[in-house]
């Protein structure tokens, strides 16, 4: 089944959500280049979940409100999200600069939430081993250094944008620079408060990301005090497309077994 | 005209062929590549140049500020400054300009113009500028705040020196519980703001509203644009309800003269190549990152780079004295295209660079001595 499109609107800003499948509610916050392509991932959480993926304040089909002004704003908007949509239990799941935004949703509420599903995620850093430099590469090295399988890329690279999709690209990267330009992809004060989420947490790391180091996977599970970890090898910065036969199964067992 | 000689003082000793290997000449240009006892005598020729453009009767020396780049040595124009003040008596020293968003405290460059104004007895023009793309990388400053940040620091530096203090600023920014400036500027009501520009609308609707009047500098643009920048400065004044005068507006651009257009053609092009392709030599990503320009100027910017196919291209010194970008000639031909521009668009104001990329000292003293003895007597009769 194709997912539903609509728009909903919270407080002053009108939404984008896409919405699929039956079952117990998974929200998935969506990264940094916001929501190109509808991905086959969602599909198969999907298969006996309801999965909703909002396009976030500034990103693609939303709007983009002056007063949300950093990663902190955002969650505390979502915190508005969660509550207007009526989800009272749910599963989070965030990739990069969403997962960031999932951690930070967590510390301020974590009641309703089943399950917490971090991948290759943004929003605490290890020092000494910094981000690669997104806003300094060119469009071909973004793709390139973000999978770690060049045919991939290579496929990612003959999609040739049409001038709306160019537009909404712009729009993201705008409002992704916003939140992650300084300090880069980070809120210093996150770090500190990740030991407060105990609840089953999945971590899903690449082990060639070349965006987040594989040992911030480590320092999640560091400060996390209940998550395991699925370290994808020969894989780079999205797990969920570029091994999804691997990550597909692994969360979907893990949303299983924390609903019980 | 007011004429001031301006000066970006780059590194001339860059490896150009080692730096070709790095991304840009900005940034990531590994600074292992600057050797500081040629750097040091770098410093001395520079500011030497424009203290002896003092004694050819320019009204003012310009200095600028950038940031982790061989292209110009003054991450801190100010200091470059106080050695002017120290070496020169009468001209103008302008600071072309400070990047205001840049700084975490602008109380700071308030303080500094202020002590500057003070040392000088009066003789600093303060440019206020948001820095090039590549600053937000080397600085780690947000750009998609730059707009924001640039006119809240405005505000907060033209307050410091016009208000008495201690007075309490909250801004989105900047909030400071104390601004009391001490010392005071010099100068009545304050120092004079000009704007160096690449004639982006926004700032020409800004800085030519009737509350500031600010002057308007066009600065290293093709002939044609800088006609068009100017007279758009001009027409909004005209909005605003009022004619703008010649002082308002002025222009900045490479200049080289020598006895006949040929010569002065073969003597620059070396300068002028290595200025516009090895020390401005940078990404797309840099020049224009997220939020700098508007969405829609950033647009039009990737198009037009993408349609013109520039990032590759080299720019021949040809290209950049016939669009104008650089005036190059016998003093005849450079009196010329100066006059042509007056024409055009009033302007009254000229920030002449007669240094720039490797052109030697000699040859750029030779230039700017044929400017004073054939060229300026017109300019100012």
């Amino acid at each position: 089944m194709p997912a539903q499109v609509s728009s909903v609107k919270i407080r002053d800003v009108n939404i984008k959500l896409h919405r699929v499948g039956r079952g117990p509610t998974v929200l998935f916050l969506h990264g940094a280049n916001g929501l190109p392509q509808w991905l086959p991932f969602f599909d198969a959480i999907a298969d006996g979940f309801e999965v909703l993926v909002p396009e976030h304040p500034g990103f693609g089909g939303s709007d983009d409100p002056a007063w949300i002004r950093n990663i902190p704003d955002l969650a505390m908007f979502y915190l508005d999200f969660i509550e207007e949509m009526g989800l009272e239990r749910f599963h989070l799941i965030g990739h990069s600069l969403g997962g960031w935004l999932a951690a930070e949703i967590a510390i301020r509420d974590r009641s309703r939430l089943l399950s917490l599903t971090l991948m290759s995620a943004a929003g605490i850093r290890v020092k000494g081993l910094p981000s690669g430099d997104l806003f300094i590469w060119g469009p071909e090295e973004t793709v390139r250094n973000v999978y770690y399988d060049q045919a991939l890329a290579d496929q990612v690279l003959a999609i040739k944008p049409t001038e709306e999709q160019l537009d909404i690209l712009l729009k993201n990267r705008f409002t992704a620079t916003k939140f992650g330009w300084q300090p880069r992809w980070l809120n210093p004060d996150l770090e500190k408060w990740l030991h407060r989420l105990k609840l089953p947490t999945l971590v899903v790391w690449g082990r060639e990301d070349k965006i987040f180091p594989h040992q911030y996977a480590d320092l999640w599970i560091e400060r996390l005090p209940s998550a395991r970890l699925l370290m994808v090898e020969k894989c780079g910065h999205a797990p969920h497309t570029e091994k999804a036969g691997e990550v597909i199964p692994a969360v979907r067992a893990f949303l299983k077994e924390a609903a019980r | 005209m007011k004429l001031l000689s301006f000066h970006l003082m780059p590194y001339r000793h860059l490896d150009f062929e080692a730096a070709a290997k790095h991304r840009s000449a900005w940034v990531v240009l590994p600074n292992s590549l600057y050797d500081p006892v040629l750097g040091a005598d770098e410093y001395q020729s520079h500011i030497d140049f424009l203290v002896h453009s003092e004694s050819l009767g320019f009204d003012g020396l310009g200095v600028n500020e950038h940031h982790q780049t061989a292209y110009g040595m003054m991450p801190a124009p100010n200091l470059i400054a106080s050695t002017l003040i120290a070496r020169t008596k009468t001209a103008k020293i302008a600071i072309l300009g400070r990047a205001l968003p840049l700084t975490n405290n602008p109380i700071f460059i308030a303080e500094e113009f202020a002590m500057l104004d003070n040392l000088s007895r009066g003789r600093i023009i303060a440019g206020f500028v948001r820095g090039i793309g590549a600053e937000y990388h080397s600085s780690g400053t947000n750009p998609y705040f730059s707009h924001e940040r640039f006119h809240e620091a405005h505000d907060l530096i033209v307050k410091a020196w016009t208000e008495p203090g201690p007075f309490n600023f909250d801004g989105q920014h900047f909030n400071n519980r104390y601004v009391n400036l001490w010392p005071r500027p010099y100068q009545k009501p304050h120092l004079p703001i000009w704007i160096p520009s690449q004639g982006s609308s926004e700032t020409v609707v800004w800085a030519s509203h009737p509350d500031r009047k600010y002057p308007f500098l066009v600065t290293f643009s093709p002939g044609e644009l800088v006609t068009r920048y100017l007279n758009s400065y001009r027409d909004q004044a005209r909005k605003y309800g009022y004619e703008p005068s010649g002082d308002q507006l002025g222009w900045a651009t490479p200049i080289y003269v020598a006895d006949t257009d040929e010569r002065a053609r073969e003597e620059s092009k070396r300068g002028l190549e290595t200025l516009f392709n090895n020390y401005l030599r940078m990404t797309s990503e840099m020049l224009i990152p997220p939020g700098y320009t508007s969405l829609s100027s950033t647009k039009a910017f990737f198009k037009m780079r993408q349609n013109y196919a520039t990032r590759d291209s080299y720019m021949t010194a040809e290209n950049l004295v016939s669009g104008g970008t650089a005036v190059v000639g016998s003093p005849k031909t450079v009196r010329a295209a100066i006059e042509a521009l007056r024409e055009k668009t009033g302007f009254n104001i000229l920030i002449g660079m007669f240094q720039f990329g490797v052109l030697s000292d000699e040859l750029a003293r030779r230039s700017i001595e044929l400017f004073h003895t054939d060229v300026m007597p017109h300019l100012k009769g």
